[in-house]
């Protein structure tokens, strides 16, 4: 069995432990931008007594004329077409309450969701009734934003095959910061597990299963089988992993092709192979 | 207690994994998270300690003040525990939404303190009968992620070790009245023995093996759980059952060995760390709570 105890350390402030090439022009609120006029003022800054001013706490991106301050740690702002996986909060007369991490809770609406089955037709009382057997409170489920309402609460749908209820597996939350857009968000790790990258920080690590089943509509969950010892060891590994490079602020977390790299000027990128030898 | 919602997929996903010895830190089910320990972080109480275990954030602190001894134990001091789970660890505990929790653990605390040979009480006394110290031994909740009860054991432990209560005298005049002189140099206190203090070792049962040091999400799994107060030398002060699920005589007798075994590690751990921090002196970086 291992204890380990130690006395606290003061964390060294991030100028010092890492070197860059191009520094990253970070703000508070209230910090003066420029005070030059000619820029547009875009998202994170006000516009105070001449001069450009932060009104979130982030890195400065200038683009050509715009400037503005894209913020570190936020909640996720829903976009149309992202994937996201979230919680069910509460269950309601036509539709779920899902947590995603958001400033409202996303609405994921009954005729938004897949029928067992893959029948395509109207949603009568019964299935109403039936909701609490398709979705209950707690359950995690993997859906694209289908729209924003104009307070940015986020509308979901699961109508695809690949979306719908999650089964065993573990999630790991990291900041919606760090999760760029990519074309897929499904990854199939070579070590034995699958990950689901959310826009909306949340991500989902489960063993890969043997075969992919196809029909069900992402409606079973597989309660029966035990995940076999080595992908339940992997999906514990990569989570672990993702846990340690987000507390080490090693960059975004973005997947070109199969391998998941971690693109930060001096941080070493990181395989999955690393989850299986470490 | 604060709690977190998981979806039946997920807990079945853990309590497998735990069958294997795999949890989701990927610690064995024996080993506990890293403990971060600090004590002396209150200026203005006799003793300090902050600990934390992972995300659970407890500080501790205790006051020596002066009062009269306890009928029933003239000439012994006594401790005073209270615990305030603050509404910075969950919203759940605003206003009295903790006072439940806090009582609760107030409750434990005293139990294990509850013998001769946890804390030397005749230590505390001053003038049997009429002066002893009291110990008001303060417990915050600030983040809670589950394993509460070992926490603040050691949070309790390491600030009764850096209590000093000042030395006082007791003058007798010729008409009999006493007068307490406090000593005139500020560093001249008595500091108290912890060799004794118990620790309480949490082992939550989940599926067919038990798990030590629980994370929200292992106890939302678990349950039943068996608190069992340990001394250093492995001697079971208290043992305590919690939770709604029901625990087989067998099992109970396996938790306590590993709970024996456990704690003695835990001690001797806490006592290295003690000890190192107390060697760093006065010129330690103290990192408090802006480090």
């Amino acid at each position: 069995m291992a204890m380990e105890m130690r006395l606290p350390v003061a964390r060294k402030p991030l100028s010092e432990s890492v070197g860059r090439d191009t520094k990253k022009h970070l703000v508070v609120p209230g910090d003066t931008i420029t005070t030059d006029t000619g820029f547009m003022r875009g998202h994170g800054t006000y516009m105070g007594e001449e001069k450009l001013i932060a009104s979130v706490a982030g890195s400065v991106e200038r683009v050509n004329k715009l400037i503005c301050v894209k913020a570190l740690k936020t909640r996720y702002n829903g976009e149309v077409g992202d994937i996201v996986v979230g919680r069910i909060t509460e269950v309601q007369q036509k539709r779920w309450k899902v947590e995603t991490n958001s400033r409202l809770d996303s609405v994921l609406l009954l005729s938004s969701m897949n029928l067992p089955g893959g029948e395509l037709r109207r949603r009568s009382a019964e299935d109403e009734l039936a909701m609490r057997g398709f979705l209950q409170e707690g359950d995690l489920i993997s859906a694209e934003v289908q729209a924003v309402f104009s307070d940015g609460a986020v509308s979901l749908h699961t109508r695809s095959l690949k979306y719908g209820k999650l089964g065993q597996g573990v999630l790991v939350q990291v900041s919606p910061s760090l999760v760029k857009r990519q074309k897929t968000h499904f990854h199939d790790l070579p070590c034995g597990a699958s990950v689901i990258l959310g826009n909306n920080g949340f991500i989902w690590i489960y063993p890969t299963p043997e075969h992919k089943e196809e029909g069900a509509g992402g409606f079973a969950a597989d309660l029966e089988t035990e995940g076999v010892r080595v992908s339940t060891e992997a999906s514990l590994r990569t989570s672990s992993c993702l846990l340690l490079a987000m507390k080490w602020n090693w960059g975004a977390l973005w997947s070109p092709g199969r391998t998941l790299r971690v693109p930060a000027a001096e941080a070493p990128s990181f395989l999955p192979s690393l989850a299986v030898s470490g | 207690m604060a709690s977190v919602s998981l979806s039946e997929a997920e807990k079945v996903y853990i309590v497998h994994g735990v069958q294997e010895d795999l949890r989701v830190d990927g610690r064995g089910c024996e080993d506990y998270r890293c403990v971060e320990v600090e004590t002396d972080v209150v200026s203005n109480t006799s003793g300090s300690a902050r600990v934390k275990l992972g995300h659970t954030d407890i500080l501790v602190g205790v006051k020596a003040e002066m009062g009269t001894p306890k009928l029933e134990k003239p000439d012994e001091g006594y401790l005073e525990f209270f615990v305030d789970c603050s509404a910075n660890a969950t919203p759940e505990f605003e206003g009295r939404g903790g006072d439940d929790l806090g009582t609760e653990i107030a409750n434990t605390l005293y139990r294990i303190f509850n013998n001769k040979s946890s804390v030397d009480l005749k230590s505390l006394c001053i003038s049997p009968r009429e002066h002893c110290w009291i110990l008001y031994v303060d417990v915050l909740l600030l983040e809670c992620d589950g394993n509460l009860f070992d926490t603040i054991c050691i949070a309790v432990k390491a600030a009764l070790f850096n209590t000093r209560i000042p030395r006082v005298r007791v003058l007798e005049d010729e008409e009999g009245s006493k007068d307490i002189e406090l000593s005139d140099d500020p560093y001249d206190c008595i500091r108290l023995s912890v060799e004794n203090v118990p620790c309480i070792v949490t082992l939550c049962k989940i599926g067919y093996r038990h798990v030590v040091d629980a994370t929200l999400q292992e106890e939302a799994c678990s349950l039943a759980s068996l608190l069992v107060s340990v001394t250093s030398t492995g001697v079971v002060t208290c043992m305590r059952k919690v939770g709604k699920g029901s625990l087989d005589p067998e099992s109970i007798f396996e938790m306590m060995e590993t709970g024996k075994r456990v704690g003695k590690v835990l001690h001797a751990s806490l006592q290295s760390v003690l000890h190192k921090e107390e060697s760093l002196g006065p010129k330690r970086q103290k990192v408090g709570f802006l480090g």
